[in-house]
């Protein structure tokens, strides 16, 4: 089995919303994996049925050639941050390594206390006293010291500032060369991805608009500008995944396996930000510059 | 999984057991005295001290409220607290299955309140003993342990209604999803069952035994004033300490009638007697009350009285036990198809 997770028509519906709906897709074994959408797309939905929290209203996932959370067996193979990285307030530094010890059968106990002692935490300090960037290095220690296969993070730096967040960036990247685990997080800042991802899942909207690996799709994505023309007269293996014209002008974003030949266009890469906001905006119902609302007398 | 159980459950553990263990010294102290006191005097309820009334009446408030305390304070929140804070998220993803996690959990709480609960209502009802029910010589009277204001709060029903109170809230708290709502909800519902219980099922779990007496001066136990003015008679059962559930006057064909109009002559009519609801006390008239009584039972008047007699004591409390323990065992069922298939 070369996907750690492996999604098949899965959807989530809460009461009458769908918070996902028919994502199919596989995610390789030994990647960072970035999933890159806006708020609300489901991120947090899909990350929260691959570790188990939530089960799908319909389809399948796999992770780790398991069902989330059937066992503890399984529940030992995933490990999470999740959103907000909630930790027991009352509780210790010391009692959380201790928690894990008692609740996880490879626990890692020197690697954890290492860890908090790099940090320069105190492990008699209460949780609910840490700043919002050592409790996300906590919960991170507690990720990592289950030892998983596949380690999960839900927007893990959201929350966080600037330097908190390279800091905590940097200790999960180092962590990854290491163990050699297979990552997933979330995050709808894409800066904060593309330092660390090298292969991105697009969610907008509750569904799955690209995924693949960040060197692919960086390869296949070119913005395309020139006189201004119809999207029905670009060669047909040009797929238009973003689109701005103004009276002469015309600005695509295409996704190709070719190469684009077309002398009229001039042709400019796309980093992987700008790629993850042509299919956000892409897939918006009314942008604002569109001018085809303008046009209209 | 039980490190982490005690650990977050240490205080409430440490605070219900430190309270426990007070009160069983108090008692400890005053019950011996009490058991001499009672056994040497006739009319304890006369030399009982303030101190003594002051811990039978605060036994039974104590062990009417403990449950329910331990029902919004430790079951409420066992979940709910989890599901609000978030940590829920952190401690499902440990190798331990929520099903374990929360059967750890319960099962610790449920034998934590259980033992507490037992210990305390043993001893109270022990201190107790001597005294439930007796009756002072002039006025006043401790209540029997079989009236529902003491059976609740005697022998081993308490721990079922602990135990009850803990899985209720658990429920609640794991539906609600939020602890103060949950506390309040769970208050709401354990007492609404707390009332109905002893209204509409306690009498009803064994079958009641009924009696028919002939009204005398032996049997008497008070002629009153309803609120329609119409004279009821009640009449004592042989044990004092029995739960009458019914006590009314029949006629010769067993259906349940009104006191003959002609034996209103047989009162006197003291100041308060035109009053509705007013009691009349017997006295006087001895004599002539005599013959009306005789007059009554000739005319096929007879008392019914259905109660529970003292001696049903333990095995009503057995049955209540069962039937709190059932129903606790169909919460937890509950909460664990609850926490594994509406919580995800």
């Amino acid at each position: 089995m070369n996907a750690v997770v492996a999604a098949h028509g899965l959807g989530k519906q809460y009461r009458r919303r769908w918070a996902l709906r028919d994502c199919t897709l596989e995610i390789p074994t030994g990647r960072v994996t970035g999933l890159v959408g806006p708020n609300g797309a489901g991120k947090t939905t899909l990350l929260n049925l691959a570790v188990g929290i939530l089960s799908p209203t319909v389809g399948t996932i796999e992770v780790c050639g398991g069902r989330p959370a059937a066992s503890s067996a399984q529940l030992a193979k995933v490990g999470f941050v999740a959103q907000d990285t909630p930790t027991y307030a009352g509780l210790t530094i010391a009692d959380h390594l201790r928690l894990g010890a008692h609740l996880n059968p490879r626990w890692d106990q020197a690697a954890a206390r290492r860890r908090i002692d790099r940090l320069g935490l105190d492990q008699r300090q209460k949780a609910g006293r840490l700043s919002g960037g050592q409790r996300a290095q906590l919960a991170l220690t507690l990720g990592l010291a289950k030892r998983p296969e596949l380690l999960v993070l839900d927007e893990p730096v959201a929350s966080l500032d600037p330097l908190a967040r390279r800091e905590f960036l940097q200790v999960l990247m180092e962590a990854v060369a290491e163990e050699e685990i297979s990552v997933l997080l979330s995050s709808h800042v894409v800066s904060d991805l593309e330092r660390v991802c090298d292969h991105a899942v697009v969610l907008v909207d509750s569904q799955v608009r690209v995924a693949g690996d960040v060197d692919r799709l960086l390869a296949t994505h070119h913005r395309l500008s020139g006189p201004r023309r119809d999207p029905d007269s670009l060669p047909a293996d040009q797929h238009v995944v973003w689109a701005s014209h103004t009276d002469r002008q015309s600005t695509y974003v295409v996704r190709t396996e070719s190469r684009v030949l077309d002398p009229s266009w001039s042709t400019t890469p796309l980093g992987l930000e700008d790629l993850v906001l042509a299919y956000m905006e892409g897939s918006a119902p009314a942008v604002q510059s569109s001018p085809e609302l303008e046009v209209i007398p | 999984m039980i490190w982490l159980t005690w650990r977050q459950f240490r205080t409430q553990f440490v605070a219900v057991f430190g309270l426990v263990a007070a009160g069983c010294v108090w008692l400890a102290l005053t019950g011996p005295a009490l058991a001499r006191l009672a056994a040497h005097n006739k009319n304890v309820f006369d030399v009982l001290t303030g101190n003594d009334r002051l811990l039978f009446n605060g036994g039974i408030a104590v062990l009417a409220v403990a449950p329910a305390v331990i029902g919004i304070f430790w079951g409420a929140p066992l979940v709910a607290r989890e599901l609000e804070t978030g940590t829920y998220r952190l401690v499902w993803n440990q190798s331990v299955t929520r099903g374990r996690w929360l059967a750890v959990k319960l099962g610790f709480s449920v034998l934590a309140v259980a033992i507490a609960v037992a210990i305390l209502t043993t001893a109270i009802t022990w201190w107790a003993h001597p005294i439930d029910g007796v009756k002072g010589g002039q006025r006043g009277s401790l209540v029997s342990h079989m009236t529902p204001v003491a059976f609740a709060m005697r022998g081993v029903v308490p721990v079922g209604y602990a135990v009850f109170a803990l899985l209720l809230g658990t429920l609640v708290g794991l539906v609600v999803r939020r602890s103060v709502p949950a506390m309040a909800l769970t208050l709401a519902i354990y007492v609404f069952v707390q009332v109905a219980v002893p209204l509409w099922v306690r009498p009803h779990v064994i079958p009641p035994t009924t009696s028919s007496m002939v009204i005398s001066d032996r049997t008497l136990d008070g002629i009153n004033f309803d609120a329609s003015k119409r004279l009821t008679i009640t009449t004592h059962t042989a044990g004092p300490g029995d739960w009458v559930l019914s006590n009314r006057t029949v006629d010769a064909h067993g259906h349940a009638a009104a006191i003959p109009t002609w034996f209103r002559g047989c009162l006197p009519t003291p100041p308060g007697a035109a009053e509705p609801g007013g009691t009349i006390g017997v006295s006087p008239a001895r004599g002539s009350l005599d013959d009306c009584f005789a007059r009554l039972a000739d005319e096929g008047y007879r008392q019914q009285v259905v109660y529970q007699p003292e001696s049903h004591f333990w095995r009503l409390q057995w049955a209540e036990l069962g039937l709190y323990l059932a129903a606790s065992g169909l919460l937890a069922w509950l909460s664990f198809r609850w926490i594994r298939l509406r919580l995800s």
